[in-house]
C-alpha cells in the first residue's frame, strides 16, 4: 500500500490545529509560529501532491479507499483529479498568508486582564488550520457522504472564526461590534446549515435510489457514475431533478449565487480580513468545486435541464454583484459584492458546458482566490491603520504609503481582470467558452467586466488619490510582515497571468472527463457561417 | 383418597407451577433485588453509612445487570436463541436486550450524577446532593429547617432509581399487555416521587411532580382502557394471540367473548388508546404538555435520567407494540404516526425557539427528537427498527451529558438555568462551554457527532420505507432546531460575561466521569458508528 498522501495533507493541519489549541495561554507567540510552520509544511505536502499527480494519467489519482460505515454504504474514499489538485494547492498556498496576515488579529485587547483559561489567539489559529483540513478533505473526497460530512462540519470552525474574532474597526464600541459580528456569524451559519440540511435530504434520497436499483446503497462517486453510464442505474427524471436541486441549492448558498448570497457581505464585512479571505477564497470554492464534481457528475441530465435557469442566475449575480459593489461605502463589503460577481462568472463557466468554460471556471477559482486574497489583505492592512472600513474616511493614501497603495492597485487591477494578470486568462476563457454555446449570455457577462473596472477604479481613486486627509497623514507604509504576505501573491498573479500553462495542463484533462460525464462536446466552430 | 389430597392434586393439574427462566430474567431480578435491599438499607443502616452504601449498591447492581445482559447477548439470546420467558410474559430478544443494555448504561451514568455532592455548598458542614433534605417536610417549614440543620440527605433516591430502572427493563420486553401496564406503573411511580425531591426550588419541583403524576395517571388510564378493549377484541392480552386475531388466523379462544372477538371497532379504539398511553411517555405531540414543566421542575440529575432512560424504554415498548401486535394494522397506524411525527418535529422545534430556560429548551428539543425517532418507527422495516435502536442509544447519552453540564452552572440560588445567565460562559469556563457546545451540536445533528449518525440512520430508514416527505419535514425541522441550539452557543461564546453571572462549580470525579462518558459516546458514535450500527441491526428482530 502506498503512502496515503491525500490523508496526510488533510491530517497535518488537523493535527496542527489540536497542537496549536493546546499551547499554554502565556505562549501566544509560540502558537502563531506553530500555526505558520504547520501551514507551510502543508503547502510542501500539497506541492508533493501536485508533482505526483500525472495530468495524462487516470482520472482520479492518489486514491485511497477504506471501509468506514458499511451500514450507510459509506467508504472513506479519497482521490483527486486536476481540478481537485488545483484547489488543494490553492488552499494550501493561501493559508500561510492568512496566518501571517492575521498575526495580530487575535491578540487580547489591551487593558484586558489575561486569563489563564481563555486563549483566543491559540483558538484563532487552531480554527484556521481546522478549516484548512476540512476544506482539503472536501476537495479530495470521492464519496458523497464523506464530502457532505466535511462540507457541513467546516461550518462550525468558520462560524467561530466569524463570530469570535471580528473586525474591530467600523463600529462605535465593542458591544455593537460584538452584536453585528454575532449577527453575521449566525446568518452565515443558518444559510449554510439550511442549504446543507436540504442537501442531506438529497443525500439520503441518493442512497435510497442506489439501494433500490443497485441492490446495495452506495455513495461512491465513481461507482454511481459508472453505474449510470452502463445503464445499471437509471434515475427517474423527477427523482434526478429533485436530487439535483437538493445538491445544487447547498452549493449555491455556499458559492454564493444570487439570490442566496446575502450572508456573504455580512460575513466578510464583520470578520477580520484574513478570515474574509478564508471565506471567499477558500471555503466558498468548495461550493463551485462541488457543482463541477457532484452536480454534473451525478446528475448530468438534470444539470442540462437546469442550465438555462442557472445561467440566468449566474448572469444576475455578475451584474447585480458588480452594481452593488459600485454602491458600497464599506471597503470590505465592496470586495464581498465583487466576489459575488466573480462567483457568477465561475458558475457561468461551469454551466456553459464547454471545455473553455469549465477550464476557465477552474482557473477562475484559483485566480480569484489569489487576487481577492491580495486585495482583501491589503485592504485589511489599510483598515487596521485607520480603524475604519468606510471609503469616505480615506483619501490621498498613495502619498503617505506608496507601497501600500501600489499593492492595493495591483490587487484591484487583478480583480478587474487586467490583461497580464492571472484573472484575465480565466475570465477570457469563461467568456469565450460561454460565447461558443450561449452568445447572448456571453454578451451580458461582458458588461460585468466594464462594471468591475468602475468599482475597482473608483475605490482606488477615492481612497488612494486626491488630497491627503488629516487622519491618514501619519499612516505608516507596509511593514515587513505585511510585505511578506503581499509580495508573493502579486508575483503569483503576474506569473500565472503570463504563463498559465502549468495550471491549464493539470486542469484540462479533468475538465474533459467532467464534460464526458454530462455527455457534452464543444460546439463545432461555425466555419460555414463565416464564409 | 381424602378430599384434601384430591383437591391438591386437582389444583396441581389446573395451575401448573410456572416455569421461570431465572437466568434470562437476571438483569431485571438483579436490579429489583438490589432495590429491595436498598429499602432495607434505609431501614437498618445508620444514617451516616447510607449514602456510600446506597450509591455503591446501585452502581454495582446496574453494572452486574449490564454484565448479565451482555452475557445473555453473548450466548445468542439476542439472535438465534431469542425466545419468550416467564410463560410468555416477557420477550428476551434483540431489541429487548439492546434497549436493556442502553437503559442500564444510562442509569449507571445517571447514578454518578445522583451521587454528586460537591456542587451544592455545604449545609452546616455536611456535603449535600441535589435532593431535598427530607422529602416529606413542608417546603420552608420548621421540619425542613431542622432536617437541613441535621444534614439529612434523601438516600431513598437510589432504591427509587433502581425500581424505576427495573420497570424500564421490563417495559420494552413486555410481551403481554398486563405486563406492559405493570412495568409502566413500576417505573412511573418512582419517577413521580423523584421529581418532587429537588433540594432547591422545592415548590416548583413538587408542582412538576404533581403535574407529572396527574397527567401520567391519565395516560395510564388510557392505556388500561385500551388493554380492556383489546382483551374484548382478542380474548387475550398476549401479544402473539392478539396479532393472530388481527391477522385473522385465529378466531379467539375465550367463548365468553365470542360476541365481540374480531370486532374492528374494539381493535381500532383499543389500539389507539394503547398507542396514546405510550406516546405520552415518549413525549410526542399532542401528548407532550407535561414535558417542559416536569423537565424544568425535577432535580436536574433526575431530569437527565428521565429524559434519557424513559424515552428509551417507551420507544422500545412502542416498537414492540406496533411491530409485534399491530403489524396487521400498519395501514391504519402509519398515517396517524405520520401526523404525530410531523407535528412533534415542528412543534418541538418551533416552540423551543422562544424558550428562555435551558431545561425547558432541552425539553422542547426532546419533543422534536421524539418526532425524529418516530420517523424511524414509521419505516416499518428491519432497518427502521435498528435505526431507532441506534438513535435511542446515541440520543440518551447526549441528553444525559447535557443535563449533567446544566448542574454545573450555578449562582446563589442553585442552578442558573435561565439562558440570560449563560451569557459569556465560554469566556469564563471555555471547557465547560465547549463540552456543552458539543452536546448542542449533536442535538442539532452536525456531522461527526452521534446526533448526525442517528439522524441519518432514521431518515435513511424512513426514505427507504417510502416516507420521503417525512424526511423533508424532518430536515426542515432540523434547520429550525439548529437555530436555537446555535443561539445558545452564540450566547456562551460571543456575549460578554455578566458581572454577577453564575459560576461553574468544580464537580467531583463523579459528574466529571458522567460528562466525559457523554462526550466520548457522542464523538465515537459520530465518527466510527459502524460497530454500534451492526449491533443495532443484529438486534433488530422481534421474537413473536
Amino acid at each position: 500500500m502506498s503512502f496515503p498522501l491525500l490523508t496526510a495533507v488533510a491530517a497535518l493541519p488537523a493535527i496542527g490545529a489540536v497542537a496549536t489549541a493546546a499551547v499554554p495561554a502565556a505562549r501566544r507567540t509560540a502558537a502563531k509560529w506553530l500555526a505558520l510552520a504547520v501551514s507551510l509544511a502543508t503547502l510542501v505536502l500539497a506541492a508533493v501532491v501536485a508533482f505526483r499527480f500525472d495530468p495524462g494519467g487516470d482520472r482520479y489519482q492518489l486514491t485511497e479507499s477504506h471501509a468506514w460505515i458499511a451500514d450507510f454504504g459509506v467508504r472513506y474514499e479519497l482521490g483527486v483529479d486536476g481540478i481537485g489538485v488545483a484547489l488543494i494547492a490553492l488552499t494550501a498556498l493561501l493559508v500561510p498568508f492568512v496566518v501571517l496576515a492575521g498575526w495580530h488579529d487575535a491578540d487580547p485587547l489591551e487593558g484586558r486582564t489575561p486569563d489563564r483559561r481563555w486563549r483566543p489567539t491559540q483558538g484563532f489559529f487552531a480554527l484556521i488550520l481546522a478549516v484548512e483540513a476540512m476544506v482539503i478533505i472536501s476537495f479530495a473526497a470521492t464519496d458523497v457522504f464523506l464530502f457532505y460530512v466535511f462540507f457541513e462540519a467546516m461550518l462550525i470552525p468558520m462560524y467561530f472564526l466569524i463570530g469570535g474574532f471580528g473586525d474591530r474597526a467600523g463600529a462605535r464600541d465593542e458591544d455593537e461590534a460584538a452584536k453585528q459580528r454575532s449577527y453575521a456569524a449566525v446568518k452565515f451559519l443558518l444559510y449554510n446549515l439550511a442549504g446543507g440540511l436540504i442537501m442531506l435530504a438529497a443525500v439520503i434520497g441518493l442512497y435510497a435510489v442506489t439501494a433500490d436499483q443497485l441492490g446495495e446503497g452506495t455513495f461512491s462517486l465513481q461507482a454511481i457514475v459508472e453505474a449510470r453510464q452502463s445503464g445499471e442505474l437509471a434515475m427517474a427524471q423527477n427523482t434526478e431533478r429533485l436530487l439535483f436541486l437538493g445538491f445544487f441549492l447547498a452549493f449555491a448558498v455556499k458559492a454564493p449565487l444570487w439570490p442566496l448570497h446575502t450572508w456573504l457581505p455580512n460575513a466578510m464585512g464583520e470578520s477580520t480580513a484574513p478570515v474574509a479571505v478564508l471565506i471567499t477564497a477558500v471555503v466558498d470554492k468548495v461550493g463551485t468545486f462541488a457543482m463541477l464534481r457532484f452536480c454534473l457528475g451525478l446528475f448530468p441530465e438534470a444539470s442540462a435541464w437546469a442550465t438555462p435557469v442557472v445561467l440566468v442566475l449566474a448572469l444576475v449575480s455578475i451584474i447585480y454583484g458588480a452594481l452593488l459593489a459600485i454602491g458600497q461605502r464599506d471597503i470590505k463589503r465592496l470586495i464581498a459584492y465583487a466576489s459575488i460577481s466573480h462567483f457568477g462568472f465561475i458558475i457561468l463557466g461551469i454551466f456553459a458546458m464547454t471545455s473553455q468554460g469549465q477550464g476557465g471556471a477552474t482557473l477562475y477559482m484559483v485566480n480569484h482566490g489569489i487576487s481577492t486574497a491580495a486585495l482583501m489583505l491589503v485592504a485589511g492592512f489599510l483598515i487596521s491603520r485607520r480603524g475604519s472600513r468606510l471609503i469616505a474616511d480615506y483619501g490621498g493614501v498613495q502619498k503617505v504609503a506608496p507601497v501600500l497603495a501600489g499593492t492595493f492597485l495591483i490587487g484591484g487591477l487583478a480583480t478587474l481582470s487586467l490583461p497580464g494578470l492571472a484573472p484575465f486568462v480565466s475570465e477570457f476563457l469563461v467568456l469565450v467558452g460561454t460565447f461558443t454555446r450561449y452568445p447572448a449570455a456571453g454578451i451580458v457577462a461582458t458588461f460585468g467586466i466594464v462594471l468591475a473596472a468602475l468599482y475597482v477604479l473608483v475605490l482606488y481613486q477615492r481612497t488612494m488619490t486626491g488630497p491627503v486627509r488629516p487622519e491618514v497623514e501619519r499612516m505608516p507604509d507596509l511593514r515587513k510582515r505585511e510585505l511578506a504576505v503581499v509580495a508573493p501573491l502579486i508575483v503569483l498573479l503576474v506569473f500565472l497571468g503570463v504563463f498559465p500553462k502549468p495550471l491549464t495542463d493539470i486542469v484540462n484533462p479533468a475538465v474533459e472527463h467532467t464534460l464526458s460525464d454530462v455527455q457534452k462536446t464543444d460546439p463545432d466552430p461555425e466555419v460555414e457561417a463565416a464564409k | 383418597m381424602s378430599t384434601t389430597t384430591e383437591l391438591t392434586l386437582r389444583a396441581q393439574e389446573m395451575v401448573p407451577a410456572p416455569d421461570i427462566e431465572y437466568g434470562q430474567l437476571a438483569p431485571v431480578l438483579i436490579v429489583i433485588g438490589a432495590a429491595v435491599v436498598g429499602v432495607l438499607f434505609e431501614a437498618f443502616l445508620p444514617r451516616r453509612a447510607r449514602y456510600a452504601a446506597q450509591a455503591l449498591l446501585a452502581g454495582l447492581a446496574l453494572a452486574s445487570a449490564f454484565a448479565a445482559v451482555v452475557g445473555l447477548a453473548a450466548t445468542g439470546r439476542a439472535t438465534t436463541e431469542a425466545g419468550l420467558v416467564a410463560m410468555g410474559a416477557l420477550a428476551v430478544d434483540g431489541p429487548a436486550l439492546f434497549l436493556q443494555g442502553v437503559i442500564l448504561l444510562v442509569s449507571l451514568v445517571a447514578v454518578l450524577t445522583f451521587a454528586e455532592r460537591r456542587l451544592d455548598p455545604r449545609a452546616h458542614g455536611r456535603h449535600v446532593d441535589s435532593f431535598a433534605a427530607e422529602g416529606a417536610a413542608v417546603p420552608g417549614g420548621e421540619g425542613e429547617k431542622a432536617a437541613v440543620r441535621a444534614g439529612f440527605t434523601t438516600t431513598e433516591v437510589y432504591p427509587l432509581l433502581l425500581f424505576a430502572v427495573g420497570g424500564m427493563l421490563v417495559f420494552p420486553a413486555a410481551n403481554d399487555l398486563l405486563t406492559l401496564f405493570i412495568a409502566l406503573e413500576v417505573f412511573s411511580l418512582p419517577l413521580y416521587v423523584l421529581c418532587a425531591l429537588a433540594r432547591r426550588k422545592r415548590l416548583m419541583s413538587q408542582e412538576a411532580a404533581l403535574k407529572y403524576f396527574l397527567l401520567g395517571a391519565f395516560s395510564s388510564a388510557f392505556l388500561l382502557f385500551g388493554i380492556a378493549l383489546m382483551y374484548g377484541y382478542a380474548g387475550s392480552v398476549k401479544y402473539a394471540e392478539i396479532a393472530s386475531v388481527v391477522a385473522d388466523t385465529n378466531r379467539g379462544t375465550t367463548e365468553a367473548l365470542a360476541g365481540t372477538t374480531g370486532n374492528d371497532v374494539l381493535l381500532l379504539v383499543g389500539g389507539a388508546l394503547l398507542v396514546m398511553g405510550l406516546l405520552f411517555k415518549v413525549g410526542a405531540v399532542p401528548f407532550h404538555m407535561w414535558t417542559p414543566d416536569v423537565y424544568q421542575g425535577a432535580p436536574t440529575p433526575v431530569t437527565g435520567f428521565m429524559a434519557a432512560a424513559t424515552k428509551v424504554a417507551a420507544f422500545g415498548a412502542l416498537l414492540r407494540l406496533l411491530y409485534v401486535v399491530l403489524p396487521g394494522l400498519t395501514w391504519d397506524w402509519r398515517p396517524v404516526m405520520w401526523g404525530v411525527a410531523i407535528v412533534s418535529m415542528l412543534v418541538g422545534a418551533v416552540i423551543a425557539i422562544t424558550q428562555t430556560d435551558v431545561k425547558r429548551l432541552l425539553a422542547y428539543s426532546s419533543i422534536a427528537h421524539a418526532g425524529f425517532i418516530l420517523a424511524g418507527v414509521i419505516a416499518a422495516t428491519p432497518s427502521g427498527i435498528s435505526s431507532v435502536l441506534f438513535y435511542l442509544a446515541a440520543y440518551s447519552f447526549v441528553t444525559l451529558g447535557a443535563f449533567a453540564v446544566v448542574t454545573l452552572v450555578r449562582d446563589a440560588g442553585g442552578e442558573a438555568t435561565h439562558l440570560s445567565k449563560w451569557a459569556g460562559l465560554g469566556r469564563r469556563s471555555p471547557l465547560v462551554a465547549a463540552v456543552f457546545a458539543i452536546f448542542l451540536l449533536a442535538f442539532a445533528g452536525i456531522p461527526m457527532t452521534s446526533g448526525f449518525a442517528g439522524k441519518f440512520a432514521v431518515f435513511k430508514a424512513a426514505a427507504e420505507g417510502g416516507a420521503g416527505a417525512l424526511v423533508v419535514v424532518g430536515v426542515i425541522a432540523s434547520a429550525i432546531a439548529a437555530f436555537f441550539y446555535i443561539r445558545v452557543i452564540v450566547l456562551m461564546f460571543f456575549s460578554e460575561p455578566k458581572v454577577e453571572g453564575p459560576s461553574v462549580a468544580v464537580p467531583s470525579p463523579l459528574t466529571t466521569t458522567a460528562i466525559a462518558v457523554g462526550v466520548a459516546v457522542t464523538l465515537v458514535l459520530g465518527v466510527a458508528p459502524q460497530y454500534f450500527l451492526d449491533l443495532a441491526s443484529q438486534a433488530g428482530v422481534f421474537v413473536r
